[in-house]
């Protein structure tokens, strides 16, 4: 019998410098089978955030943008609007997409560039060391929320995918998750769904990826995708939020 | 090509696309709206790209992509957008994209005014952006020359690969003047292979490219500063440009002045000739590198006492000047930066009273 399941060409062999518990090695590994299976590598551009995936790019085998946090939707936008017969992607995190890049990633989906955005949210900033982001939830502690989030003063969290698929732009929005092997033939399909859109020069495309952070959340692994399961995917509905026509 | 009466704003707009870019990215700013508003209809009929932005934070990051695909690409803007676009220039100088912008400067700090000022002399020679980078600065000094800079300055930005930062003073971008456009310019050719994202299938080599400006290792970010400063420091062996007026007199004043400002100090050297005051000028054409031997040699001439650095700015070139002279002479400025230009008669007085004083 011959190898029926190997590391996709579009993921290098380096060890990840992700803590145990996080998702973002699984979803990286999405991404690539992705890639592989549209054929795309020779011809795709990611972009790497601020943040827990700055160096996104020492896993992956093919060009690579590093953006300034918050910025990767406006250099996708340029690459794609002088060459666009490349894939790009960006791959940002919330602090990145919902804070800082808020206003480029919604004049990005808005004006329908025609990239791919895989969000990965897990409600904290996680490489500064687990500060608050838009995304924490309620009464949830953090470095600088230490007696949990209070919605007096900061507000609900932003419920991103919601928020983009209220544009009129046709678009591709949908909320998945990685936390259990459930969910990730799901999340696959809608990261190939985005890509594919992507190809046939359709629309923007957006895959947020509801994820964990057991390191600044102060839990093990298995107690943060319980926590994600009981209170992160109870306000971070999973679904497509919108579909092109 | 015949001379054509264009407004500086859309002169530059045409030269850039003469110069081979077709891909231009902006925020609407005033004074130099125009450049956007031309090529918004301009770059469609050659099959260009022009696309308004967000924010000039967003075009800066816009203009990142692009340029890091290989892409040639422009971006004009006026001071307030350029302090928005400072954080961008500090990437693309750091990530070597040879990206060009062009600032049509208007009075500041702040909203300031929309009227004529050459108050960011230091953001686009010091910086403005964050780390140790320079961008390599022109300053035109008419529409004309506003043409030939754009022109050069994808080349330069591709010879460097840093971006060229144009400064203009409002009246460049307002004004209308005779230009000429070279018949025929053939952008020079540039491989980007090397280093461009451009899709790893279009190259030959087959491998991956990675832009980036993030270095961890101590060691692996000085090394990267030294390769930008060798850059710096060929810049100012190789690119350094000026004129001078009045140069061969004997003249016991010298001015320093740039852009729009330096023409109206010639014709207030030319009136103290013909009162029998002579009075030489040194204009910089690039602002970094500074032409500081060119202003050295010029202030120790015998027959020169004094160096004033004229700017409509409260003394920001001046300091470059001092710096260049080296105490050779007592280096004095004037200026003014609400908007209104100096007159010839306020900068003979000056040059007078300025000249009793030091003797």
């Amino acid at each position: 019998m011959g190898k029926t399941y190997k590391k996709p060409e579009a993921l290098s062999d380096n060890y990840t410098h992700y803590c145990p518990g996080c998702t973002h090695g699984i979803i990286h590994r999405l991404v690539a089978e992705v890639i592989d299976e549209l054929g795309i590598r020779d011809r795709t551009v990611g972009i790497a955030p601020v943040g827990c995936a700055v160096l996104a790019y020492n896993y992956f085998t093919f060009d690579f943008q590093e953006a300034a946090h918050g910025r990767a939707p406006a250099m996708a936008t340029g690459i794609k609007r002088v060459r666009p017969d490349l894939m790009v992607f960006t791959y940002q995190g919330d602090g990145d997409l919902a804070s800082i890049g808020l206003s480029e990633i919604i004049h990005a989906a808005n004006r329908g560039e025609k990239f791919t955005t895989v969000f990965v949210n897990n409600a904290v900033y996680g490489m500064t060391g687990g500060q608050m982001a838009p995304t924490t939830m309620p009464d949830q502690r953090t470095t600088t929320s230490p007696y949990g989030r209070n919605v007096e003063e900061a507000g609900m969290p932003i419920r991103m995918a919601e928020l983009l698929a209220t544009l009129a732009t046709p678009s591709y929005i949908s909320r998945h998750t990685v936390i259990r092997p459930k969910y990730v033939i799901r999340a696959k399909n809608a990261i190939k769904k985005a890509f594919t859109y992507q190809l046939e020069n359709r629309c923007f495309s957006l895959v947020e990826i509801v994820s964990t952070c057991p390191t600044n959340w102060g839990m093990t692994p298995t107690e943060a995708l319980d926590w994600t399961e009981e209170k992160l995917l109870a306000y971070y509905k999973l679904g497509e939020y919108k579909t092109p026509e | 090509m015949a001379k054509v009466l264009m407004k500086g704003n859309e002169a530059i707009g045409e030269a850039a696309i003469r110069a081979g870019c077709l891909n231009y990215f902006a925020y609407p700013i005033t004074p130099q709206t125009e450049v956007a508003e031309y090529l918004a209809r301009r770059l469609p009929e050659v099959g260009g790209v022009f696309l308004q932005g967000e924010s000039e934070v967003a075009v800066s990051y816009m203009l990142f992509g692009a340029s890091a695909c290989g892409a040639r690409v422009l971006t004009t803007s006026s001071s307030p957008g350029i302090s928005l676009m400072s954080e961008g220039l500090s990437y693309m100088t750091a990530a070597q994209c040879p990206v060009v912008l062009v600032n049509i400067m208007r009075g500041g700090p702040g909203l300031g005014g929309i009227l004529p000022s050459q108050g960011d002399y230091f953001q686009a020679t010091k910086g403005g952006g964050h780390g140790d980078y320079r961008l390599l600065v022109m300053a035109p000094a008419s529409v004309q020359e506003a043409v030939e800079m754009v022109m050069q300055a994808f080349s330069l930005a591709e010879k460097y690969r840093n971006p060229v930062m144009i400064l203009g003073d409002g009246l460049i971008g307002q004004m209308m003047e005779p230009v000429e456009f070279p018949d025929e310019y053939k952008a020079e050719p540039s491989n980007k292979d090397a280093w461009a994202t451009n899709g790893m299938g279009t190259r030959k080599s087959r491998t991956r490219n990675l832009v980036k400006t993030l270095y961890l290792d101590p060691d692996e970010l000085n090394n990267h500063n030294l390769l930008l400063k060798s850059k710096y420091d060929r810049m100012k062996q190789e690119e350094v440009r000026f004129d001078t007026y009045n140069a061969d007199s004997d003249y016991q004043v010298l001015i320093v002045s740039y852009g729009t400002m330096s023409r109206v100090c010639i014709t207030a050297i030319d009136n103290l000739k013909a009162a029998g005051l002579e009075v030489g000028m040194l204009r910089p054409q690039t602002l970094f590198p500074f032409p500081e031997k060119g202003v050295h040699a010029a202030a120790s001439k015998k027959s020169c006492k004094i160096v004033i650095s004229v700017e409509m700015s409260m003394g920001q070139m001046v300091e470059d000047v001092e710096r260049s002279v080296k105490g050779q002479r007592p280096v004095e400025w004037y200026g003014k930066c609400g908007g209104d230009v100096p007159t010839p008669e306020e900068i003979m007085d000056v040059v007078r009273a300025k000249l009793k004083q030091s003797s």
